[in-house]
């Protein structure tokens, strides 16, 4: 075991566990407060004032919801496949928080406030067990981890997650779900095609999978003031590909127009009728991080990621301007909840599959011809 | 041993246990999400070989688009156990497993007399080229695309010809549909005007 605990992986392995387990907390925060958002959001456009009791304004509603789904009563329908029904939810969230791994949330080598004190307090607790450790934590990056196949380990595990919907609707025994689940692995395993040769057009000026990479390479402008983001880049293949994947990205996380799995007026709740309690509230967190990764890859992708003025100077702001950009793409999807009715079935296949599959599929070959010109 | 081969040992053992699983378990969903789980397992050994491309998209593929119909159509038809067994190939299985012995021993002869030279993997992540270094998308394209093009090629039209056959039998299919349903619909059609009118000679 010394061997192990003496390696140079441990600094690697020390800091990606304690990076993933602060990452993880902001974004269980970020998810508890888009619900809280979207509640009050919504509560405006339809003119009314939402959860404003709980807390100034009612900003510790989402502990007091989590609250009540932990003490509800755990309710497991008799005519259930128990194992699979208890499955379900894990499915739906383990890999959707996979994803968070590989979140370029900003640049490399930030310097950290107070990090000398951490590392030789770390450092003299390691050396006190008897391993002689050298961490050095004065400067951080600000993701867990790049590799070279970043985009495609993004798309694999939200692949995975359609499993715990569809198991979800079989092992419930119930025609709601079963319908709800199937409707909702038909319209992901549709809309996955576009969402995917979308990104191509953005993949063909960046050159690498590598999320990090993508997102240096979209710093600085072209001709003083046009930001250098992707979404310009190759004019308009840039353009179309954000529109593309901005659509299939609301449809692959089931939210409105395109919530047919769980539209209320037909199937009760879909694919989740049947849950209730922690359960319940697992599937609507798995939704909801689903919602930020959708954000987050689109900010990466097509807006520069962290790149805003300012950053070359303090590194620190290239977190806020992340930040800023995905809390941008959440607030539409509240906002189009609120605006939009939803799409009927047919409407919806024949959408995906007849204008936004061949409009990606057009969209590569602009965007080749253009990278070929002008790249 | 390193820590990457202990890694290497827990991924296969689950792999294994995962591929029994598929074969006695009797209800096909579960045999399903073995099967799943086996993928997972693969992509997984990939990733301890540096073969990072591969193990994105052995899930991608097999696990995210291929299972899923798999899954699909258990669903759709509902099976819920096993079907009673039909002796038609009761024969099959006594060469079960004079066949595995045959395979198990191929496997340990290639394993004691073949000496693969293993071939020199770098991290990806710290390779200054990552064109140069094995497993990665680059290297793999570039193979892809110079040495072995025209299998590759060959390959898409394969999934082409495949694409359109599918077209075909599905599309056969509907137009007779559609056919029958206007016959029925022009009857239909036919039909009113003769009720209304006896109707309106009453």
């Amino acid at each position: 075991m010394s061997s192990i605990l003496n390696s140079i992986d441990l600094q690697f392995i020390l800091g990606s566990l304690i990076k993933t387990a602060v990452f993880w907390i902001c974004i269980m925060i970020v998810v508890a407060y888009t619900v809280y958002a979207e509640r009050r959001v919504l509560a405006v456009i339809q003119n009314r004032l939402g959860p404003n009791r709980v807390g100034w304004q009612g900003l510790l509603q989402p502990f007091a919801d989590l609250i009540k789904f932990i003490f509800k009563e755990d309710i497991i329908p008799f005519a259930v496949n128990k194992v699979l029904y208890l499955i379900a939810p894990v499915v739906v969230l383990v890999p959707a928080m996979m994803v968070l791994i590989v979140y370029p949330f900003g640049p490399r080598n930030v310097p950290l406030p107070g990090g000398e004190v951490l590392s030789n307090m770390l450092n003299n607790f390691g050396n006190s067990l008897g391993y002689d450790w050298a961490l050095d934590l004065t400067h951080i990056d600000l993701f867990v981890s790049n590799f070279n196949v970043g985009l495609l380990y993004i798309f694999a595990l939200t692949g995975l997650g359609v499993y715990g919907i569809v198991i979800a609707g079989w092992a419930s025994n119930s025609k709601y779900s079963l319908m709800g689940g199937l409707r909702s692995s038909a319209q992901m395993i549709s809309y996955e095609l576009a969402l995917s040769l979308s990104v191509v057009a953005v993949l063909i000026p960046a050159g690498t999978l590598d999320l990090v990479k993508i997102v240096e390479l979209q710093g600085g402008t072209w001709f003083g003031f046009i930001p250098k983001w992707n979404l310009l880049a190759l004019f308009p293949a840039g353009l179309i590909a954000f529109v593309v994947y901005l659509i299939s990205a609301i449809a692959e996380t089931n939210r409105v127009p395109f919530d047919l799995p769980e539209a209320e007026t037909e199937l009760v709740a879909g694919f989740h009728t049947e849950y209730s309690a922690l359960k319940f509230a697992l599937f609507f967190m798995g939704e909801y991080v689903n919602m930020t990764t959708v954000s987050v890859l689109a900010t990466t992708l097509f807006l520069g990621g962290w790149q805003g003025p300012l950053v070359g100077t303090y590194p620190w702001l290239g977190l806020v301007w992340f930040v800023g950009k995905v809390f941008f793409f959440l607030f539409l999807y509240i906002w189009l909840r609120g605006t939009l009715p939803r799409f009927r079935y047919d409407q919806l296949m024949n959408f995906g599959w007849k204008i936004l599959l061949p409009a990606a599929l057009v969209n590569i070959v602009i965007a080749a011809v253009l990278g070929v010109l002008f790249l | 041993m390193e820590t990457i081969h202990l890694l290497f040992l827990a991924i296969a053992a689950l792999a294994v246990v995962s591929a029994f699983n598929i074969i006695l378990q009797r209800n096909p969903i579960y045999s399903a999400i073995g099967l799943i789980i086996v993928l997972c397992c693969l992509a997984g050994l990939f990733l301890t070989l540096y073969a990072q491309f591969i193990a994105a998209i052995q899930i991608i593929v097999y696990a995210g688009a291929i299972m899923v119909l798999f899954v699909f159509v258990i669903m759709l038809l509902n099976v819920r156990e096993e079907e009673s067994r039909t002796d038609r190939q009761k024969y099959l299985k006594f060469l079960a497993a004079p066949l595995f012995l045959a395979l198990l021993a191929e496997v340990a002869v290639v394993i004691r007399f073949v000496n693969m030279p293993a071939p020199a993997i770098e991290d990806p992540n710290t390779a200054i080229d990552p064109s140069q270094s094995l497993g990665t998308v680059e290297s793999i394209a570039h193979v892809m695309f110079t040495d072995f093009v025209l299998p590759f090629e060959a390959t898409s039209v394969l999934i082409l010809m495949a694409i359109v056959g599918a077209m075909y039998l599905a599309r056969r299919d509907s137009g007779e549909g559609a056919e029958r349903i206007e016959q029925a619909l022009a009857t239909d059609a036919a039909q009113p005007p003769v009720a209304v009118h006896e109707d309106s000679g009453h």
